[in-house]
């Protein structure tokens, strides 16, 4: 029997196509692990809790709940949306909120594992694809609660609702792969972290996720210009039955990021010994 | 015979250097970022802050060899296992390895201390790489081999650290791997599973090659075939003559401070000496295997005795092992009175020393005949070595006769 060979050394084999086989390799070969890895980190977080699963959505809708309120209180005055407005708020808060998970995800999952990255050496595609698996899990429960609102508020349920996993998994992959390219620096320095907080929180409000496009100005041209708001409006728009008036601009983040995310999963393969280095003593 | 066998380890000018400054470390990580994505083809030379944690160590292992890594703390081994590992890169060299490579660095990686045991079991087998049918068909024989199935259903916060090892080992043994690492994880474990952990290890050793770290060493001349001995990043010292790697190892930490652990002051100890018969090599006496070994005692009582107490003589080896007691001649304790003050010598020899080759050290014990109740007692009075050439790892070599009936 031919036995596997692995050299390890200095230079690093750049062919992108031997690169890319080997991770595409370890990234099927990894599921099992990704999966375990997954399941363990849920039941972990909600086995010591009793409001357990709950806690999934508490943050979007706290903050849906604060603008619904500043808005029937007449504190804030907001164009109207076309759709009852706690559904719009909630549907937006929720959707950034996935958008903000999966930025968050690969270094948060890498950031966790940092003790067995020092010890055993397993797929480190693994991490990355338990984070996609955990996305989506909590991804699901946001939308069943969102499904149950837009019943709730008289909306109705559209044909195009069908489309809107496709979507969703669209901004899921977008999402990741900008989180591909903050991992390895942000494992290196804690300020990222930080800052994509900061940043995050700050971009919410130049994407239409509590209020609508304006209809002109200088926040109408940022807020189209923003690569965040086709994903959120698109997907917004099949929940809700209307026709996307973003789909070209969709369609051009999501072609753009497939190829960087193949390139982010290479650049993360071969980065994870450089970060193992520097994390461990 | 041993050339047939396939090389499954080849590590050939193998150099790691680390950083002592955090943040200056941060940078250059960096800075290695980027020209790891140009693929890395300069030479690497020290950066400022930077020191060879790992400089130019070859090796081959072949199927069936075990090499020991040993050093004091500090000395690189642990690097030099996580590159061969392939966690990390080296800055200079090649390692090549065939075949699947287990690692037995840290036992239950990917535990959750929530889940259940049962739960982790199958973490800390995805992580090994076992597929979730592999870990089915093992479950029982893991548990079984751990001997904790009364807690197997418990978070395992509740484990001590011992039954998380045994836990970790029982997994980790199901690995059927060609290349083996083992660092020094199984010392938390009692005995009955360190023993059973050994077992393990030497019924695959015939069909693997094994690096094993480790500061146990009878352990080390145990299972090793060869030997590198570490020391800050170098290699002090590589080759099969595993008892010479052993004095080496052990002649780092030889001291020759002699020290009172309890002492009531009616006896004082004026001197302790080998006899001029034996030969003595800055202070430690060194003897051939079988030789007689003498000791000179001078002694001063500061009480009146109605007897001599018994001076009890006990040789540890280089781990502080006790290897023997010396036998009281009752001869020499006869009813002599003693007056205060009164100062006395006397020889202690011991005919045909068998212990082996190494280097032991002498406790005294000064004890009341009758009460047992102890005067004197001083650690390591003297040092002595025994040189020969049969090379064993048990602490006696016991002369013997062979003959047919």
């Amino acid at each position: 029997m031919q036995l596997e060979t692995k050299i390890y050394q200095k230079e690093n084999n750049l062919k992108i196509g031997k690169l890319l086989k080997a991770s595409a390799k370890d990234f099927f070969g990894s599921l099992f692990l990704a999966k375990q890895l997954a399941i363990r980190d849920i039941k972990a977080q909600y086995r010591q809790s009793y409001f357990g699963l709950f806690w999934a959505f508490i943050t979007p809708l706290t903050t849906a709940f604060v603008w619904v309120f500043l808005n029937m209180s007449g504190t804030i005055r907001l164009t109207d949306t076309g759709i009852p407005y706690p559904v719009y708020a909630f549907s937006g808060t929720l959707l950034w909120s996935i958008i903000s998970d999966s930025i968050n995800s690969p270094i948060l999952s890498t950031t966790a594992a940092k003790g067995i990255l020092s010890k055993i050496n397993f797929p480190k595609e693994a991490l990355l694809v338990s984070g996609v698996y955990k996305l989506l899990f909590y991804s699901a429960i946001k939308v069943v609660l969102l499904l149950v609102f837009i019943g709730f508020f008289g909306v109705g349920y559209h044909a195009s609702l069908l489309l809107f996993p496709l979507a969703l998994l669209g901004v899921i992959i977008v999402g990741t792969t900008v989180g591909l390219f903050i991992t390895p620096i942000g494992m290196l320095y804690k300020d990222i972290g930080k800052f994509i907080t900061i940043a995050l929180s700050m971009l919410m409000y130049i994407t239409p996720v509590v209020y609508v496009l304006p209809k002109e100005g200088f926040m109408k041209t940022l807020m189209e210009i923003n690569p965040l708001t086709p994903l959120i409006l698109t997907t917004r728009d099949l929940v809700m039955g209307f026709t996307p008036e973003y789909l070209s601009y969709y369609f051009w983040v999501l072609g753009i990021s497939f190829p960087l995310f193949f390139m982010g999963l290479l650049f993360y393969r071969i980065s994870i010994p450089i970060l193992v280095e520097r994390m461990s003593a | 015979m041993q050339e047939d066998k396939e090389v499954l380890i080849k590590v050939e000018h193998l150099s790691k250097k680390f950083c002592k400054d955090l943040k200056t470390s941060l940078w250059y990580g960096v800075k290695d970022l980027y020209s790891n994505i140009t693929g890395n083809f300069k030479e690497r030379a020290l950066r400022p802050k930077e020191f060879w944690a790992v400089k130019d160590i070859s090796f081959e292992l072949r199927r069936g060899e075990c090499l020991g890594l040993i050093g004091h703390n500090g000395a690189g081994k642990s690097t030099l296992l996580k590159i061969l590992n392939g966690l990390i890169n080296p800055d200079e060299g090649k390692i090549t390895i065939k075949g699947k490579v287990g690692a037995l660095i840290e036992l239950g990686a990917g535990f959750n201390p929530i889940l259940t045991g049962r739960e982790n079991i199958y973490n800390n087998g995805a992580v090994l790489g076992f597929t979730r049918k592999e870990i089915d068909t093992k479950i029982e024989d893991i548990i079984d081999f751990s001997e904790i199935r009364e807690f197997i259903d418990m978070p395992i916060q509740n484990y001590s650290s011992g039954m998380k090892v045994r836990l970790g080992f029982s997994i980790a043994a199901q690995m059927e791997p060609d290349v083996l690492i083992i660092d020094e994880v199984l010392a938390v474990g009692d005995l009955g599973f360190v023993l059973k952990c050994f077992k393990t290890i030497d019924a695959i050793l015939p069909n693997t090659a094994i690096v094993f770290v480790s500061h146990n060493m009878p352990m080390v001349s145990r299972i090793c075939t060869e030997i590198i001995l570490m020391e800050h990043g170098n290699s002090q010292f590589q080759g099969n003559d595993v008892g010479k790697a052993i004095d080496l190892y052990y002649q780092r930490f030889t001291q020759n401070d002699s020290n009172i652990v309890f002492d009531d002051k009616r006896i004082s100890l004026l001197s302790v000496n080998f006899s001029e018969k034996v030969k003595t090599n800055n202070k430690v006496g060194i003897l051939n295997w079988g030789e007689e070994l003498v000791f000179c005692f001078e002694i001063k009582f500061n009480l009146p005795f109605n007897e001599i107490p018994y001076f009890k003589l006990i040789f540890l080896d280089k781990e502080l092992r006790g290897v023997a007691s010396v036998k009281q001649d009752e001869t020499f304790f006869n009813k002599v009175k003693i007056k205060k003050d009164e100062k006395i010598s006397f020889n202690v020899s011991i005919d045909n020393l068998q212990l082996s080759k190494g280097i032991y050290s002498v406790n005294l014990m000064i004890v009341d005949r009758k009460r047992e109740v102890s005067i004197l007692r001083c650690n390591n009075i003297l040092s002595f070595q025994i040189i020969g050439d049969t090379q064993i790892w048990q602490p006696f070599l016991l002369d013997s006769k062979f003959q047919l009936n």
